[in-house]
């Protein structure tokens, strides 16, 4: 029974003897291994841990178990919140918008306004055009955005809806009272049965660009574009918007969510911050875009090269001091102007730290999984740790990533022992944590049952983090960025050297006062 | 001019909430709200809302949909099945552990609640079809978790519209391979919300798991004459084993959880039970309907949340048993009380007229009233994301004064009427979580019980109570104002 002075919640309530006789009582009537005979349990988890259950494990062809992505209206979704005052609206149904909220929210513990059209059995059979011409109307009455950008569920693109259509005869219905005739209503086909949620954010980004920009082409500015990609680090878009304005550069970051998810306390607007509608409707006339991940904006970076003619753009990838080198360089060739004091004595700062904490990094092994273009950023900085990325996992790899990899980790002297994953999931990934052991971990919170099971310890970098707050307020880009990654990852390294030294009497003579 | 009623603030609030809506919008929404009085008789429903109906479009609803109904609430806390999240990859990546349905068990190898199992659909599988996948996926599963005692199929929106036919799917594979295989047609598009998924997965169960042939492990359950399943309770944060203890206490017999910490040998033997005690109507009251009419089960509902309802529902319980039973369940009752005394005296003094909004699911808009009242605190808005009318009739009789009653209450609505009413304290989930907080407004989240719990019985009640004078007496909302604006308001 709880004592009034001392009200526990569960996690020491049921380690009370009352309680621990409940749970031993009930396994009489279970029927699951573990209450008829424990003994099996611990002999298949052995089991799981062999190369032969990897062998088997690795020969999937069809289930997938523990998924390390999502699917694109998730990526939509983002790319809409990254623009001023604009409504993410998903046609299709509520349930997927409800998690897509949900999802975003327990990440960035912050609101995440989207609407849906709620289609529900007989949109299925009619399709969903009675539901957009409401649903548009509604969402402009009741939340009055200046734009709504309009992605779809697989529910819609199975029926295949045809989303220009419908978006225009809900003008046309509407006459004007909530939507006027030049409301921009941009939109994009996201099916999650292709890709994964970068593959959606490049969809949107994709159609909104194109959509905003048709009969803009004018005078060249000397504007450059920014677009962060599937950025759930707010502070990386901070940092590569300071490393902009220290060279003084004409930009625009175009998707830009950093204020909208990161809203003061005080009171609550729905939207804050944002990519501003005209210019958005200016990137067309910039005279170079520059992603900075490449893999999140395949199809827009090709418009923009192809369609665009914006001869100067590029792909890069300001994470580690590689990534952000190339970021710098590129800015100093596009304004002209040599590379600013500050970013000098950053990048020196930078470096100085490397130089201190190198002995605590270099040599560890780790597994790493994550989207494309953040492994490729964060392999590049363990790289110039002298780490060993022994396993590097990536399920949503697109096209050509795993050989560029490839070739990223054939550059470490540990080559060899440098494995490439792709289009595997977090499942395979305990069998290579059990066969091939690692130091540390890097990734999600999908790595925390991954942590229990193997004993691995995680530093928490990557996309969805729930159960750690704030890191994702922090930068991974830049100079300062690299210089967070450094400090979250040697005094992990620290932590850990600090587990396995304080053992009073046996081991504690390494568990030093100071390093 | 005396201060504004209550229920005239509350009338005016839905009044002025409908001018923002288009007039079809509008037409419709004003079905859904009103402002239910304890006392009116005259009410249908509480506040005479109607319910169970579609969203209105483009509204910015909280629902979910009928695949979170069946795989999310149902079937997914059941522990020792692997469930399938069939069609694209989005669904069970969103559902995964998100509603800390807490289970005993070697998560991989016997049990596999927080995992996500998921076919993974690509452009293939729609043109072509994704049955073949299937039957692969559920020999996978076999191969690499060879413990798992059956396997449910959890259809997301492509299935039924590109015409897989999973049930054949499973049938043939079951036959082959001796599983247990549960299809469920639980596409997200099917029904209005989360509700449909409930009512499907209701009667997979009754179809696959009473008529089950595998068979079970261990020794079958000897009945005897106490014993009772504890039904709708998906045991988050342990809400279960914290009302478990008080009915074992008073001398049942719990011999099933339905479905938090559930097994399948448990759930296939309920039908040898006394008495069923339903908890979560709105989710299970289907399989309880069917246990009733199929072997003759009575059913109870009961309410564990706060001492007043708790005890009420000890002695419902009771009295379908012998006056042994009874006895017991007054020496239970007898043996709490001095604790709930005790955290009813430390914390009604700090709590006692706090104004309080609730928006959730199932159970919990009307289930939880209760538990603020004994501390003092007031409710004066409630409402259902998926409630059928039976749901209304009932809260009718839970609530306490004029109550504003909001049926699929939406973001736009639910901010207005927090901003209109003013309460203390907002109760209700992740999505709407944060932006109460950035009203300065003290807010707990009451589908996971914000990672805290259980709320249910006895132990249960203490830490609702230390929770909830934690979410209103934190220091932190006072910081919201910053000095210098203090100043000037000064």
């Amino acid at each position: 029974m709880q004592e009034v002075e001392n009200i526990v919640n569960g996690k020491e309530l049921f380690k009370k003897p009352e309680y621990q006789k409940v749970l031993a009582d009930k396994k009489a009537f279970e029927g699951a291994m573990g209450a008829v005979n424990p003994g099996k349990v611990e002999e298949i988890a052995e089991w799981t841990k062999s190369w032969e259950y990897r062998e088997k494990n690795l020969a999937r062809e069809a289930i997938t178990v523990n998924p390390a992505k999502a699917c694109q209206p998730l990526g939509a979704v983002m790319v809409a919140l990254g623009f001023e005052n604009t409504m993410p609206y998903v046609h299709g149904s509520h349930g997927c918008v409800a998690y897509f909220r949900s999802y975003f929210t327990r990440h960035f513990k912050e609101p995440t306004p989207c609407v849906s059209d709620s289609m529900t059995e007989d949109a299925a059979v009619f399709g969903g055009l009675v539901n957009m011409k409401d649903g548009l109307k509604n969402c402009a009455a009741l939340y009055k955005p200046d734009m709504i950008m309009v992605s779809t569920t697989c529910m819609a693109e199975v029926i295949g809806d045809d989303l220009f259509a419908f978006a225009s005869a809900a003008k046309e219905e509407d006459g004007g009272e909530f939507l006027p005739e030049d409301f921009p209503i941009p939109y994009a086909h996201t099916p999650s049965f292709v890709g994964s949620h970068i593959t959606g954010y490049d969809n949107m980004m994709q159609g909104t660009l194109q959509q905003l920009n048709e009969g803009m082409k004018g005078e060249k500015t000397d504007t450059i574009n920014i677009i962060p990609g599937f950025e759930t680090y707010i502070g990386s878009i901070r940092s590569i918007k300071s490393i902009a304005d220290a060279f003084g550069a004409n930009y625009t970051m175009i998707g830009d969510h950093s204020d909208q998810w990161d809203m003061p306390a005080g009171n609550y607007e729905m939207f804050a911050g944002g990519t501003k509608i005209e210019d958005a409707k200016q990137a067309i006339n910039a005279k170079a875009t520059l992603s900075m991940q490449k893999y999140a904006t395949t199809k827009t970076m090709k418009m923009i090269t192809k369609r665009w003619k914006q001869k100067e753009s590029a792909n890069l990838n300001p994470i580690g001091l590689k990534g952000t080198d190339e970021f710098v360089m590129k800015l100093a060739e596009l304004t002209g102007k040599e590379v600013p004091e500050s970013l000098k004595t950053e990048r020196g700062r930078l470096v100085d730290a490397m130089q201190d904490s190198y002995p605590y990094m270099h040599g560890k092994k780790f597994a790493i999984w994550g989207d494309p273009d953040f492994l490729i950023g964060m392999v590049s900085f363990l790289l110039e740790m002298g780490a060993e990325p022994t396993h590097v996992l990536c399920h949503n790899a697109p096209r050509g990533w795993e050989d560029e990899m490839r070739a990223l980790l054939d550059t470490s002297p540990a080559a060899a022992d440098c494995h490439v994953w792709a289009g595997k999931d977090l499942w395979h990934m305990r069998s290579l944590l059990f066969t091939e052991p690692v130091d540390f971990m890097i990734g999600n919170s999908y790595g925390k049952e991954l942590m229990r099971d193997t004993g691995t310890p995680l530093i928490y970098i990557g996309f969805p983090i729930f159960d750690r707050h704030h890191l994702h307020r922090y930068s991974i880009s830049g100079y300062d960025g690299a210089l967070n990654l450094l400090t979250w990852i040697t005094n992990k390294v620290l932590d850990q050297l600090d587990e396995e030294t304080k053992g009073i009497a046996s081991t504690d003579y390494f568990f030093d006062l100071i390093r | 001019m005396g201060p504004e009623t209550l229920d005239a603030k509350q009338k005016a609030a839905v009044e002025e909430v409908l001018k923002a809506y288009p007039a079809k919008a509008a037409k419709n929404r004003a079905k859904h709200l009103g402002v239910g009085g304890p006392e009116d008789e005259s009410q249908k429903t509480c506040g005479n809302v109607r319910s169970n109906k579609k969203t209105v479009p483009g509204v910015m609803s909280q629902r979910g949909c009928a695949y979170a109904g069946s795989k999310g609430v149902v079937w997914g806390p059941v522990k020792d099945m692997v469930h399938i999240s069939h069609g694209p990859i989005g669904c069970g990546q969103y559902s995964r552990a998100g509603r800390r349905n807490y289970y005993i068990g070697t998560t991989g190898v016997d049990t596999f609640v927080t995992m996500n199992f998921s076919s993974d659909f690509q452009e293939k599988d729609i043109v072509f079809g994704g049955d073949k996948k299937l039957s692969k996926c559920l020999e996978e599963i076999d191969e690499l978790f060879p413990l798992n005692n059956g396997i449910t199929v959890q259809s997301e929106c492509p299935i039924g519209l590109i015409g897989d036919d999973i049930n054949a799917t499973s049938k043939v594979y079951a036959k082959e391979s001796g599983n247990t295989i549960v299809p469920v047609n639980c596409e997200g598009f099917r029904g209005v919300s989360q509700s449909l998924g409930h009512h499907i997965a209701n009667d997979t169960i009754r179809d696959y798991v009473f008529e089950g042939t595998k068979p079970l492990l261990g020794e079958p359950i000897e009945p005897t004459e106490y014993d009772v399943a504890i039904i709708g309770d998906y045991n988050i944060g342990g809400d279960a084993w914290s009302s478990r203890i008080l009915l074992e206490e008073m001398g049942l017999r719990v011999t099933a959880q339905w479905s938090g910490d559930a097994t399948i040998k448990e759930m296939a033997q309920t039908p040898k039970v006394k008495l069923n005690l339903l908890h979560c109507y709105r989710s299970m009251n289907y399989i309880s309907r069917h246990m009733e009419k199929e072997y003759g089960i009575p059913w109870v509902e009961y309410n564990f949340f706060g001492p007043t309802q708790t005890i009420k529902s000890l002695r419902k319980i009771a009295s379908f048993f012998d006056e042994t039973i009874q006895a017991n369940a007054e020496k239970v009752i007898e043996k709490y009380q001095p604790m709930v005394d005790a955290v009813v005296n430390k914390y009604k003094p700090r709590l006692e007229g706090k104004q309080v909004m609730l928006f959730v699911g199932g159970l919990r808009p009307r289930h939880v009233i209760g538990a603020y009242e004994d501390l003092g605190m007031e409710v004066i808005g409630t409402g259902y994301e998926f409630a059928h009318d039976d749901d209304y009739k009932r809260t009718k009789d839970e609530i306490f004064r004029s109550t504003v009653i909001y049926d699929d209450v939406n973001e736009y609505e639910l901010e207005a009427f927090v901003k209109k009413l003013q309460p203390d304290l907002v109760a209700s989930g992740i999505k709407e979580k944060y932006v109460f907080q950035k009203m300065g407004l003290p807010y707990r989240q009451m589908h996971s019980w914000d990672y805290s719990g259980p709320y249910h019985g006895y132990d249960g009640f203490a830490i609702f109570a230390q929770d909830m004078d934690l979410a209103i007496n934190s220091p932190v909302w006072a910081h919201s104002t910053a000095p210098w604006d203090k100043e000037e308001e000064a």
